[in-house]
């Protein structure tokens, strides 16, 4: 049995505008101990996936489908139920450390409510346990610095903490959102260098939403990219990197400058994103594929296994037609 | 030799600060963000600044167009100091120089139509031009950065991001100035899309021949883009040199750590890279190091390191360091 099973997800928001419809039809699985990335640039529904998940929608937002936990269904379920998951099973590190931090708490505050919800501690032991935490995600000085306020701690420090709290009752899943977007590059590579050893620790499962192509290539065994709330590709990161097949994971890998090699021009993927309102018609990325014909505007493509493990939604992926249509 | 575009020396933009706690007639403490820079810059080229937050890379674009009082020089094509010139006096020069914003949306006054947005400049700068003409060039700028000239009348909320980049780009060029400076013009931006104003200023740049100051905190982006790069760190230039070369053999201990940072879309070569640990946070820039300011973070560093400042080389590839080249594996596996 998987971990985590979602199935035929989708999520709606209803505007005034109409409905929004931010993730279509989006089923995955994972074991315990697995790392998945889901890349997607904005609107492409990677991060109301995460928050369906945990039920934490906003207000206007409705999900169906089914979203199964260690076999137990969690979609839609009472906040009660929601919340013996919540911290405990399935934990959350967001993007904007201080945000997601309240500032008129102390540290020590923040992460000891957590241990005396959950796990129903003392608040001295609480106290206690968030200090080992904080030591665990390296910053110096934990026994003083628990009992400092958010603002006292640079961009980086915030995320650790944000990391530290998320790990304080051990989950089986952790769903990293952004992590480090908000980050300068050095600070960004001392926490997925921390993430990594944590993962491995702790041995946890672990989604990473991110837009970088990068980082998931440092970070997760899999990755699924989507586009207008849908899947696109889903593969192990060394293929899908080394031979994407998805006309849209290969138009984001090549627009991608590198620091490793000589400055070409960029392919840049022309036109805009997706609009996403009203009810999605045909391929999402249809308006802007190179390759894209009239039953890719037509029909979604389905979701299919092509190569060992990995699965792509396309009718006309450029392993097939690129001997045909495109030059050497 | 040819009289650079741009000849920028000893800039220095300093904010005085009164903090919280301190009696109210103490002396305010100097916050030096930018700390002596000095650069020049040909026609032509693109020059990529490149930095953390808080390094003072947006400082720095703010000082070069006045938007920030600052002291030292700012050389406009050899014979002008644009830190002299009264406001009226600057004014003739603001056209010459124009600037693209980071958040593409919050640049855009939205409750201004776009065709309006582009011209604005141009009421500014050519206010005997007929609204014949002024339309005619807002279309033609337009269509140049990639917009469809029928929606001149539309507002900016009703842009993506990266077209709101691109009436930006068109404001910025309506008056067609001879340096553009872009202060993280493709951050905000999706990476697909970041891809086409990327290119869109790379051909404006050969069409028009523009000179480009690209700051940036990405420096994949400034390597494509550049032909020179600056790094700074807490206001000081760390490193300087053709992007190349830069990319290829960098010297400065700072320059090496930051490239190493950077993630590369390949797993293979993502795993197996070595990132040059950078230990310890930024100092505050209110109390910077003394000597040499990485010197508390850096791998390589001694007791000269904190005495003495190190000057910047003479030349083409110009880094100040006491100890420069390359960091080997014995110094990033050292403690710091």
């Amino acid at each position: 049995m998987a971990l985590l099973d979602v199935n035929d997800l989708s999520v709606r928001f209803a505007t005034q505008d109409g409905d929004i419809h931010a993730v279509n039809g989006v089923s995955l699985s994972l074991e315990a101990g697995d790392t998945l990335g889901i890349v997607g640039e904005s609107g492409s529904g990677k991060s109301q996936l995460s928050f369906a998940l945990l039920g934490l929608l906003a207000k206007n937002g409705t999900a169906t489908g089914s979203v199964t936990f260690e076999g137990r269904e969690i979609l839609n379920a009472p906040e009660k139920v929601l919340n013996t998951y919540r911290a405990r099973k399935i934990a959350m590190v967001f993007q904007d450390p201080m945000t997601s931090l309240n500032p008129y708490m102390r540290i020590s505050d923040q992460m000891a409510e957590v241990l005396m919800h959950h796990e129903g501690l003392t608040k001295s032991d609480a106290i206690a346990r968030s200090a080992q935490m904080l030591d665990a995600v390296k910053i110096p000085d934990a026994q003083n610095r628990v009992r400092l306020y958010p603002h006292e701690f640079s961009g980086g420090m915030r995320q650790r903490v944000m990391i530290a709290m998320s790990l304080l009752c051990k989950p089986q899943l952790l769903i990293a959102d952004e992590p480090t977007t908000a980050l300068d590059v050095t600070v960004q590579a001392q926490i997925m260098t921390l993430l990594a050893e944590l993962q491995k620790e702790f041995g946890m499962a672990t989604i990473l939403i991110t837009h970088d192509l990068g980082v998931v290539a440092g970070f997760c065994e899999r990755a699924m990219v989507m586009y207008g709330g849908r899947i696109m590709e889903r593969s192990p990161v060394e293929p899908l990197f080394a031979q994407p097949t998805h006309p849209y994971t290969r138009g984001l890998i090549a627009a991608i400058p590198r620091v490793d090699q000589g400055h070409e021009a960029l392919h840049a993927i022309p036109g805009n994103p997706p609009n996403m309102t009203g009810a999605p018609v045909g391929c999402p990325f249809a308006p802007r594929c190179d390759f894209a014909g009239d039953d890719c505007r037509r029909d979604m493509p389905p979701l299919e296994r092509f190569a060992t493990e990995r699965d792509r939604a396309c009718h006309r992926p450029i392993d097939l037609i690129a001997p045909l249509e495109v030059p050497a | 030799m040819t009289t650079p575009l741009l000849d920028v020396k000893d800039l220095r933009v300093t904010f005085e600060i009164h903090r919280d706690g301190d009696l109210p007639w103490a002396a305010p403490r100097k916050l030096r963000a930018v700390n002596g820079v000095d650069f020049s810059l040909l026609a032509g080229k693109t020059l990529g600044i490149v930095g953390e937050s808080g390094c003072g890379k947006s400082t720095l674009a703010r000082a070069l167009i006045r938007m920030l009082p600052a002291t030292g020089q700012v050389n406009w094509q050899g014979e002008t100091d644009l830190l002299q010139l009264t406001a009226r006096q600057m004014l003739k020069y603001r056209a010459d120089i124009q600037m693209i914003f980071q958040d593409p949306l919050a640049s855009l006054n939205p409750r201004m139509t776009v065709g309006d947005i582009i011209a604005e400049p141009l009421r500014t700068h050519r206010p005997t031009m007929g609204g014949k003409e002024r339309r005619a060039r807002v279309k033609a700028a337009m269509e140049r950065v990639g917009l469809l000239s029928n929606q001149v009348n539309r507002y900016p909320h009703e842009f993506s991001g990266g077209q709101c980049q691109r009436i930006g780009i068109a404001r910025a060029l309506i008056v067609e100035p001879k340096l553009l400076i872009c202060d993280e013009p493709v951050s905000a931006l999706d990476v697909s899309i970041q891809a086409q104003v990327i290119n869109l200023l790379d051909d404006l740049r050969r069409d028009l021949g523009l000179t480009i100051v690209f700051i940036a905190h990405d420096l994949s982006v400034v390597k494509h883009i550049s032909d020179e790069v600056m790094v700074l760190y807490l206001g000081k230039m760390m490193e300087r040199a053709p992007s190349d070369e830069l990319f290829a053999h960098p010297q400065h201990p700072y320059t090496q750590a930051l490239l190493s940072a950077v993630p590369v879309p390949d797993p293979q070569i993502e795993r197996g890279k070595v990132v040059i640990p950078l230990d310890g946070e930024l100092p505050s820039p209110m109390n910077p190091p003394s000597g040499c300011v990485f010197r508390t973070r850096c791998p390589r560093a001694q007791a000269l390191c904190a005495e003495t400042v190190p000057e910047p080389t003479a030349g083409p590839h110009s880094y100040a360091c006491h100890f420069p080249g390359a960091v080997t594996q014995e110094e990033i596996a050292a403690p710091v």
